[in-house]
């Protein structure tokens, strides 16, 4: 009983909120209330059992994209003059564009015949044999690592989309994000004091994730908002793009994973197949490479091109 | 729980191991650009584009050879579960095809975009040469996968790999352009992944033949093909989708529209085709296909009308492509719903995949001609290109031999795709579509005369025409050189394009 009821006002919380946003007179509101309803979502994912995308909500719906949203109202806004607030049209049309979304997509899970089919059982029958106890693991290191393979090199193409963005004679130099540099500031507190923290948590969540939910995108993310945390209080200085620290621990994660890729051609002789009784190991490995340069990628991400100043 | 499908087709072949290094190795190769900072960037890429082409020659020649797809495994877990490439006669074709564009597309931006040896990268050379082994490893993932989510994966590397180069230039527009062509390619990125949700959803597996033999024309089916379908569409540019191709494929530099133009928007093609003849053939509703006709039908028209009306070449070859793509829409009706052993439906299939090949030799050569003549003058403007004739003969012979193909002039492999298509039109009472081909024709003849005119036009004074090295020259010729050889190919269907297809 307490859990439908519970179930019923996040329901409606989730949608008041959406709606909310959608009403926000100003762009930064917005986004604000955004970043609240996909903290919210990702309630719901947990509600319906699907934890690792609750994660993933909470850190690349919620955190990553809410950051993107503000930078992006911000510097539009700061472009624009004072117009930072949106027209009545607009909201109207938000308002019927999202409904019809909503509507559309609901709509779709009522045109699906018959009982839900999937794979789930499959993957737990096999799952055994790889030494893993997170299914979701599984199929993202075992029967479809390939495709996360390929995702990582999505990643390193749109770093290097994101980088292109900068001009010819600062390329390598520092990105342009600017420091929020203000002494004994709360954010400057905040950045001394959180890393530790953060980074025993990100630890935790990839060296979990290979039996409960968490893993290397979740670790990642986490070591990611630590370090932008970092840069935007000022407390480090940024690298410079060039510096070939930075990229090692860029490439380190695709480097792993390609090396345990072709090992697989050795033994036992498919690509990205595991050599007997190595398969835990061996991802293990995967996942600590992969946790840090996803962590650096997305706080590249973020940082943006370099802007310039102290290039090369 | 629906019972595992047994899957004989995704037996793997011996040198299967093949398909795995040609999406790999360029892969690879990025990650060692940006790892090593740009020290032996030249290497790595020079040896990434030969590796490319020595696997196509060896892929086709393994599946000509045996009549039967090349297949291999990934880490050895069968599909459903795990992932299966699959290259048959027609990946086998767009394989070599895109390994030889991207070898001279790569030769022609050597001077531009040469990598440092062993000193500090540029902006443009790791950018570059990233984004063109990135688009190569998407571009053979998209030819050899037989599974929709691998697919999802590798138009999203396709995809962030064709921005970059739009606005490698880096100028206001062309940021503007590739910002339109990011919202296009997203958007059609997201109906994509909603439809093969939908498959899943329904069929429980993302595995292209296991598909196949699944479907049954039910809402959610319908729905998933419509969605996956105007997904592809928006990343083709298919009429009234092309809005962000012109500005994008003509603000990149020559090399870059040359791949952009002649193979990404294949990609897209080139699983749209793959779904519908191989994995959807039951859903093949005449009528649907009909639609699909009719808006290609609008692409050779709108398109050649808007090229015969630009003032500047590089937009105008741009056009040209909208139209042309126009051209293999109607493939999806003139190959019949019952896939019969029919002649006609044979000759309609190779004569969409002939205009494919063709237009992408025919359109590579005339982007990088058309950088070439806008480096020689320093303007595109075709108003001002008389006296080129003259003093750039190569280059404008290029230029009509590539526009020789795109017209569907004989001997041209644009000729032969065009008239293939034709006879099946004609043979199957498409009387409409039959007038268009010719009508396009007509209208390609327009616009490519009326530069060719301008170029021949005697020099008024004081031209000044920039030094152009015969290497770059000799690379566009030749490759206006395959699209005319193509057309020395029997007129008849090609039974290597049959190799491994899934009835």
């Amino acid at each position: 009983m307490t859990e439908q009821v519970f179930d019923a006002a996040l329901a409606l919380l989730v949608m008041g909120v959406g709606a909310w946003s959608m009403m926000a007179g100003r762009i930064t509101s917005a986004v604000i209330i955004f970043i609240v309803y996909g903290l919210l979502l990702s309630l719901v994912w947990v509600r319906i059992a699907a934890i690792d995308v609750a994660l993933t909500e909470a850190a690349i719906g919620s955190g990553a994209t809410g950051m993107l949203l503000i930078a992006a109202a911000y510097k539009t806004g700061r472009e624009s003059g004072a117009r930072e607030t949106v027209s009545g049209s607009l909201h109207v049309i938000a308002v019927l564009l999202a409904s019809s979304v909503a509507l559309g997509l609901a709509s779709l899970a009522f045109v699906l015949p018959g009982e839900p089919v999937s794979l789930a059982g499959d993957v737990l029958r096999s799952l055994p044999d790889s030494g893993l106890g997170n299914p979701v693991a599984g199929v993202l290191f075992v029967y479809r690592s390939f495709d996360t393979l390929l995702e990582k090199i999505v990643l390193l193409v749109a770093l290097l989309g994101v980088w292109s963005l900068g001009s010819d004679r600062d390329w390598g130099g520092i990105p342009g994000l600017k420091p929020f540099a203000q002494k004994h500031s709360v954010l400057v507190l905040l950045a001394r004091t959180l890393p530790p923290i953060g980074l025993t948590y990100a630890i935790y969540m990839t060296w979990v994730g290979a039996d409960v939910p968490g893993g290397a995108f979740q670790g990642g993310t986490v070591l990611a908002a630590m370090w932008v945390l970092v840069m935007l209080a000022g407390v480090r200085q940024i690298p410079r793009l060039s510096s070939p620290a930075l990229r090692a621990a860029i490439v380190a994660g695709p480097v792993v994973f390609l090396a345990i890729g072709f090992l697989g051609f050795v033994s036992p002789g498919q690509f990205l197949a595991y050599p007997q009784g190595f398969a835990k190991p061996l991802i293990v490995a995967m996942e600590i490479a992969l946790t840090l340069s996803i962590g650096v990628i997305l706080g590249l991400l973020s940082a943006g091109p370099s802007n310039g100043k102290d290039a090369r | 729980m629906m019972p595992l499908q047994s899957l004989a087709a995704a037996a793997p072949t011996p040198d299967g191991y093949l398909l795995v290094l040609a999406i790999i190795l360029p892969a690879t190769a990025i990650v060692a650009l940006v790892g090593l900072g740009g020290r032996g960037a030249a290497g790595i890429v020079l040896a990434t584009l030969a590796a490319q082409l020595i696997i196509a020659i060896r892929v086709l020649s393994l599946v000509w050879q045996s009549g039967a797809p090349v297949v291999y495994v990934i880490g050895g877990w069968d599909p459903p579960l795990g992932i299966a490439l699959r290259a048959d006669g027609i990946s086998a074709v767009m394989m070599l095809t895109s390994a030889v564009i991207f070898s001279a597309a790569a030769a022609f931006a050597w001077k531009d975009y040469r990598p440092p040896r062993w000193s500090p990268e540029t902006r443009g050379s790791l950018v570059f040469w990233s984004a063109l082994l990135a688009m190569a490893s998407a571009l053979n993932t998209l030819f050899t996968s037989a599974d929709l989510f691998n697919l999802y994966v590798a138009l999203e590397l396709l995809t962030f790999a064709a921005i970059p180069v739009v606005s490698l230039k880096g100028s206001a527009e062309t940021l503007r352009a590739a910002l339109r062509y990011l919202i296009f390619a997203v958007f059609g990125s997201m109906l994509y992944l909603l439809g093969i949700v939908l498959l899943y959803g329904a069929y429980g597996t993302l595995d292209v033949s296991s598909l196949a033999e699944l479907i049954r024309p039910n809402a959610a089916t319908l729905v998933a093909a419509a969605l996956v379908t105007v997904g592809l569409l928006a990343k083709t540019a298919l009429f009234p989708f092309h809005l962000w191709l012109p500005p994008a494929h003509a603000g990149a530099p020559a090399a870059g529209s040359a791949v952009l133009s002649a193979l990404v928007v294949k990609g897209s093609l080139f699983l749209l085709m793959r779904l519908w003849f191989d994995t959807f053939p039951s859903l093949r509703d005449p009528a649907a296909m009909q639609i699909l006709a009719a808006l290609g039908a609008a692409a050779v028209i709108v398109g050649s009308v808007m090229a015969i009306r630009q003032a500047r070449l590089k937009l105008l070859v741009a056009y040209s492509t909208v139209a042309q793509i126009g051209y293999m829409f109607f493939v999806f009706t003139l190959v019949p719903v019952l896939p019969g052993e029919s002649w006609i439906a044979a000759s309609a299939w190779t004569g969409g995949w002939l205009q494919i090949v063709s237009h992408a030799f025919a359109k590579a050569a005339m982007f990088l001609a058309a950088g070439l003549v806008a480096e020689a003058l320093g303007h595109d403007r075709i108003r001002d290109l008389a006296g080129l004739g003259k003093q750039l003969p190569l280059i404008v012979l290029t230029f009509a031999m590539s526009g020789i193909s795109l017209m569907g002039l004989p001997p041209s492999g644009g000729f032969s795709a065009k008239f293939m298509l034709l006879v099946a039109a004609t043979a199957e009472g498409h009387w409409l579509w039959a007038t268009v081909i010719i009508g396009g024709g007509l209208l390609a003849g327009i616009y490519i005369f009326g530069v060719l005119a301008r170029m021949l036009a005697a020099m008024p004074d004081g031209t000044a025409v920039a030094e152009i090295g015969r290497g770059r020259q000799l690379i566009t010729f030749a490759l206006a050189g395959v699209a005319l050889l193509l057309g020395f190919l029997p007129l008849e269907p090609m039974a290597l394009l049959q190799i491994g297809r899934m009835p």
